[in-house]
């Protein structure tokens, strides 16, 4: 995959400072079209904060960064339009409905209404849930809302997407039918940025990245990495890196921990 | 436009389907009038009094029983010296002094007129007006029927004393309160809260991502709560008018034009407060302390600001509602136009400015 090579996102030199911290530490790298790039690190390890800047949400202290062919400082508004967005808190309204809420994002994002009427037509039968069309979010079960998010999310069919953590706190079935939706929008050529702390998940990922202490550690493929640091799997690979830097131990999350001693 | 339009759309939603939301936007202000009406315009009954009878003729002791047979009073004891006037209310119970004159019989029947003073316990500033209110109502009763049976024409002169409270202000004081209350907590609190909810969700991230300008979300979780404010501004108005004949004696397009300034100033209120706070309980907390205790405390709502000590009158002239409530009571009582609240106008649209201005400088700083 990727034969081209053609990037969505440039990253050149990125640093964030908040007062003297650096969260962001002269971050470069590049995403490329079609690809599934996982974003790794601990808490803290700064992937929120890049996240923020890519989505023009916060601006970088310094650096050069370009998101689906659109300059992050001058063109905050191009870029707004072309990316996705879903993060770990939940995005949708709970207290309105299904088809409301598609409503509400597909006019957002600048959709008419005969495209809203159409797309959300197709996306609840894609999902299964045409006969909820009129339910409140609220009523619906945590797995298919997180799907109908991401659905969502996507409704105005952008280059990029990205989720921030969009698995975080559920069950392992749950997170296995969401990553074949990811699968489904790689398939339509939609980019997905995806960061978690689930090593499983970085499997699932054509490309990832490690961060720790605000910088990136390394940065392949899945089975480049595992075959650099002579591990079987991901967690492996993230546990050697994070090795390196004894610091960064203490900020694992406890699952880590508890695996580094089996 | 349209994008905004839809957020707008969303954001009824959520006021619609949430009973609570319906329940302090519609009942609270029609509840607020109804009690605070009542309370205040409450009948009384067997409050005591005590009369200082100088003349004992029989005019007077025929008045007086007049007034003990109504129901509403009760003859706690006669005295007999002016002089115990202060002991009996210093003792509490009594809240009315009636004082005849001497010779009362005699100089109504040679002038045509004599001179009742009424002395009430104006501690309690909202009785003491009630007490008078009834006591006159019976005098004058009592000379019209003296005057039917008569045929010459006769006047009691009453004269009146609010002891301990002189600049009593009247009972249509609590309709420009509560409307000064109701529509800032409502354009205040409510505001901060649907912001804040939107960052406890997440979905204010999600908002932030999208194409929709900052300013547009905030004047989208904003304009909804304009519209609802300004209903509650008519429905407190043609409440307090139809209920408690409350006049509106001024131009109502002022006085409406004024609500939403102060709904303006409300709103910029709301949306400071919901810059600096993390959760919807915090909103609610901070709103509550900063606007409705010095609302009601500080505005001269419930007490006269200028029975304040000093401090207190300085600090109220922080306090919008102050300002507001003086304007409003210009129009609906007066009959004043704007040339004479301009300055209390002029002062709320400094005020509303100034919290505008300081909230979209923290909103740009959050987003830094």
């Amino acid at each position: 995959m990727n034969e081209q090579k053609e990037t969505i996102i440039t990253v050149k030199n990125l640093v964030k400072k908040f007062g003297n911290f650096k969260a962001n530490d002269n971050l470069s790298f590049e995403v490329f079209k079609g690809e599934i790039f996982g974003f790794l690190g601990a808490n803290g390890a700064g992937k929120t904060t890049a996240i923020k800047i890519l989505c023009g949400l916060w601006a970088p202290t310094s650096g050069e960064i370009n998101v689906a062919g659109f300059d992050i400082y001058t063109q905050t508004e191009q870029v707004k339009k072309n990316i996705g967005y879903m993060s770990q808190k939940f995005s949708l309204y709970e207290d309105i409905t299904v088809f409301e809420n598609i409503r509400l994002f597909g006019g957002i994002y600048g959709l008419s209404r005969r495209e809203i009427a159409q797309r959300a037509t197709d996306l609840m039968r894609r999902l299964d849930l045409e006969h909820s069309r009129d339910k409140l979010i609220s009523s619906l079960p945590l797995g298919w809302r997180q799907k109908l998010a991401f659905s969502v999310a996507i409704l105005h069919k952008p280059k990029l997407v990205f989720l921030d953590e969009p698995t975080g706190g559920v069950d392992p079935v749950t997170r296995r039918k969401f990553w074949d939706q990811i699968y489904e929008a790689a398939d339509r050529g939609i980019t997905v940025f995806v960061t978690t702390h689930y090593m499983d998940e970085a499997e699932y990922c054509d490309r990832v990245s490690i961060m720790v202490d605000g910088r990136i550690a390394d940065l392949d493929t899945p089975s480049a990495l595992k075959g650099k640091y002579r591990v079987k799997n991901m967690n492996e690979v993230f546990l050697k890196i994070a090795r390196i830097k004894p610091d960064e131990y203490n900020k694992l999350e406890p699952i880590y921990k508890v695996r580094k001693f089996k | 436009m349209k994008r905004f339009w839809g957020f707008v759309l969303k954001e009824f939603l959520h006021i619609f389907r949430d009973p609570r939301t319906m329940l302090i936007l519609f009942g609270m202000p029609i509840v607020q009038i109804l009690l605070f009406g009542y309370v205040i315009t409450n009948e009384i009954k067997d409050i005591k009094i005590a009369i200082l009878d100088q003349s004992k003729d029989p005019v007077t002791i025929e008045l007086t029983n007049k007034i003990i047979s109504s129901g509403f009073f009760i003859l706690d004891r006669n005295i007999k010296n002016i002089n115990e006037v202060e002991d009996v209310f210093k003792e509490g119970n009594v809240r009315q002094v009636i004082i005849f004159e001497s010779g009362f019989g005699r100089k109504l029947k040679r002038e045509g007129t004599a001179n009742i003073q009424l002395i009430a316990d104006a501690s309690d500033a909202n009785t003491a007006n009630l007490v008078v209110h009834y006591t006159m109502a019976i005098i004058n009763d009592f000379v019209r029927e003296q005057n039917k049976l008569t045929g010459s024409p006769i006047q009691f002169i009453p004269e009146v004393r609010m002891l301990y409270n002189n600049e009593l202000k009247g009972v249509y004081m609590f309709i420009p309160g509560i409307m000064a209350m109701i529509l800032i907590l409502v354009s205040a609190m409510m505001t901060s809260i649907s912001i804040v909810r939107e960052k406890e969700l997440g979905t204010m991230e999600t908002l932030l991502v999208s194409p929709l300008r900052p300013t547009q979300i905030i004047l989208g979780k904003v304009t909804p709560y304009v519209a609802l404010s300004f209903i509650n501004a008519v429905t407190i108005i043609v409440m307090g008018n139809l209920v408690f004949g409350m006049p509106v004696q001024g131009s109502i397009i002022l006085l409406l034009a004024e609500s939403i300034l102060y709904i303006l100033l409300g709103l910029s209120l709301g949306i400071l407060i919901s810059t600096i706070t993390k959760s919807q309980q915090n909103a609610m907390f901070i709103s509550l302390f900063t606007l409705m205790i010095p609302t009601i405390l500080l505005s001269g709502f419930i007490f006269p600001i200028e029975n304040m000590p000093k401090i207190l009158q300085w600090l109220s002239f922080f306090i919008p509602p102050r300002w507001f409530i003086s304007i409003i009571k210009n129009i609906m009582l007066k009959g004043t136009g704007l040339m004479y609240v301009w300055k209390e106008t002029l002062i709320l649209i400094v005020m509303t400015s100034i919290f505008f201005g300081l909230s979209i400088r923290k909103f740009k700083i959050r987003l830094e």
